[in-house]
């Protein structure tokens, strides 16, 4: 027998009271726990896919969504830039790297965009089977798509319209998977890439059917081109007016970023977007939840510890003759003062495990519910630093709460206790 | 002497002095104090347990002077030399009867006698792992006084034992008590108004 196991009856002999209070706790910390995750994870993941990407330019409309749409890969994109338009921009003394994106297709709901080596270049990816494309049609994919799809290389796959899943599909053109990426958290995992040419070509066949405009302007035999090498760096040679997506853009001196976006944005139809700016903002509107949802968790913890200070008191009240009864057969006033103190940490402890657990738990169903988006890429046993706060407040909780029923137990006089009897 | 109390007086706040009659005792020795209810029966226990600190005078136990012990040494010597049994059991209900006495030697520090034996000699051998509260009220002041005995004290205290028994127990823990102090050779002083007890032990002290 010892304190530790002591403590230990006295939580066991009221296991309603003790589930309540380290349930209430271990709900008030999960959430925390999953803010906690939920929040380091997107944000090194959106620093790390915005790597690189001083500028996004790309059809007037909301810079989120451009932000959004062309370097997360999760919003609709804002519409089409003519390509002449976006060619001059290479001739802008401020821009060091450009690197086009043409969206407009999905496979399976998994996006393909054209483009070309330089965005794979951009992220240091690396292909762990086969090569990169070369000519129209050919894709690499996403190690993420690879695993979620089964598509090998050799495979084809018919592309649908649209980037969402539903659309209808392009019947007449498959696409070939020539590579695989290497996976490396970033977006790169779950895209299909393929040339520019590749994506206006696909809509080249549809014709006039297409309401989106991709017009069709070729001079060339279509049959041809399909088997004429793409470019594999800045823009694909055409003679026809063609469209863009978005461009990335690499400042090239730090004065490019007061003056390029305001040249883009008054001198041209594009709109120019930063990715830092556009996230800070975004980050901004999500804290007023996310700070709802603290004050909730600061709120449930707050109980929590109200119902240890509580339960403490009451079992002390029950409890004098017990405390007394230890002090006659050899136990001193700070030996009963730590038995307390005990009691309170022991159930936080065991309330701040649960807590952790429960978070991740919760964190892992809401991943696996969502197979595609942003959460889809979140991992839910990642262990934090931070979590080992998360155990130490709860801690503190435990002592502040048995505060004073702990001082209560050091006061009792044993003589007074015994007789009153 | 292994047991001598000398010149006690205590005061109550708001009450009168009250002088308690000097006791000294040899090994194996039993003693009754009684006395009318409020007449500090009660108190002159409490005092010759260390529970209070006496205005006057001094208990030797011993060898050592209890009046001079503070604190922590205090709680330790009486863990360890002298055993309480009270009027009702108060035993600690999260816990089973073994390790309500095992407490005792927990806090203590002290290894004491085999438990088991222990609850063998009081007839509660088959309760050893049963809680506290599945106990009649006999067989929970058998388990009291186990707990006193546990550390193998030099002096036994026990404040009117018998009194919520019926014969037959009050027979059985007057007995107990006895034999047990004279087996461990401590000194056996007992509160009491219960004429039950007086039958069986003729030396007494009365306190007006």
């Amino acid at each position: 027998m010892n304190l530790f196991k002591l403590s230990w009856k006295y939580l066991t002999f009221r296991p309603l009271t003790t589930g309540l209070n380290v349930l209430l706790l271990a709900m008030g910390l999960a959430i925390i726990t999953v803010l906690l995750l939920i929040q380091d994870q997107i944000e090194k993941k959106m620093t790390q896919d915005a790597a690189g990407i001083d500028l996004v330019v790309g059809a007037k409309g909301s810079p989120l969504q451009l932000i959004l749409s062309s370097v997360y890969h999760i919003d609709f994109p804002t519409g089409n830039i003519p390509l002449e338009e976006a060619k001059k921009l290479t001739r802008n003394r401020l821009v060091k790297s450009i690197i086009p994106l043409a969206l407009g297709d999905n496979y399976q709901g998994h996006r393909i965009i054209g483009t070309n080596h330089d965005y794979i270049k951009l992220y240091k990816s690396e292909l762990s089977g086969g090569n990169l494309w070369k000519y129209p049609f050919e894709v690499v994919i996403g190690a993420e798509i690879a695993q979620k799809t089964g598509l090998k290389i050799g495979d084809k796959f018919e592309g649908s319209h649209g980037i969402s899943v539903g659309s209808h599909g392009h019947e007449e053109h498959d696409f070939l998977v020539v590579g695989i990426l290497k996976s490396s958290g970033n977006v790169l995992d779950r895209l299909i890439l393929t040339s520019i040419e590749s994506v206006w070509y696909t809509h080249d066949e549809k014709g006039s059917e297409d309401s989106e405009g991709h017009e069709t302007e070729s001079h060339q035999p279509i049959v041809d081109l399909f088997h004429a090498e793409v470019a594999l760096s800045g823009f694909p040679e055409t003679d026809s007016s063609r469209e863009l997506t978005s461009l990335l853009i690499g400042y090239r001196n730090p004065m490019a970023a007061i003056q390029l976006p305001r040249q883009i944005n008054s001198g041209t139809f594009m709109q120019a977007a930063s990715p830092s700016f556009e996230m800070l903002r975004l980050f901004e509107l999500l804290g007023l939840g996310v700070s709802l949802l603290q004050g909730l968790a600061i709120v449930l913890i707050g109980i929590s510890g109200l119902g240890i200070f509580i339960a403490l008191y009451n079992s002390l009240k029950e409890r004098k003759y017990d405390l007394a009864i230890l002090r006659t057969i050899g136990a001193s006033r700070v030996q009963l003062l730590f038995l307390i103190f005990l009691e309170g940490l022991m159930l936080t402890f065991i309330g701040a495990i649960l807590g952790l657990v429960l978070g991740h738990t919760f964190l892992w169903l809401l991943i696996s519910q969502n197979d595609q988006g942003v959460v889809s890429n979140l991992q839910a046993w990642i262990f934090l630093e931070e979590e080992l706060w998360v155990v130490i407040y709860a801690l503190i909780v435990g002592v502040v709460a048995s505060l004073i029923p702990a001082w209560s137990a050091y006061q009792t006089s044993i003589a007074k206790q015994l007789t009153k009897g | 002497m292994l047991f001598e109390s000398i010149s006690l007086s205590y005061t109550h706040p708001g009450q009168k002095t009250i002088v308690f009659p000097d006791i000294k005792l040899q090994e194996k020795e039993s003693c009754l104090i009684l006395g009318k209810s409020g007449s500090g029966k009660t108190t002159f226990l409490n005092l010759l347990a260390g529970l209070l600190v006496p205005e006057t005078g001094q208990i030797q136990l011993a060898g050592t002077d209890l009046t001079r012990l503070k604190g922590q040494e205090l709680d330790l010597f009486r863990g360890k030399e002298i055993g309480i049994v009270f009027q009702k059991a108060h035993l600690l209900a999260a816990l089973t009867v073994k390790e309500n006495l095992e407490l005792a030697h927990f806090f203590s520090k002290k290894k004491g006698q085999n438990l088991d034996s222990l609850l063998a000699e009081l007839g509660l051998a088959s309760k050893a792992d049963s809680s506290v509260l599945t106990l009649s009220e006999g067989e929970a002041q058998r388990v009291s006084i186990a707990r006193a005995l546990a550390n193998e004290p030099k002096l036994i205290l026990a404040d009117e034992p018998t009194a919520s028994l019926d014969d037959e127990n009050a027979q059985k823990v007057i007995h107990l008590l006895q034999s047990q102090a004279s087996k461990i050779g401590a000194v056996l002083i007992i509160v009491t108004h219960d004429h039950r007890v007086k039958s069986q032990i003729p030396h007494y002290i009365e306190i007006q």
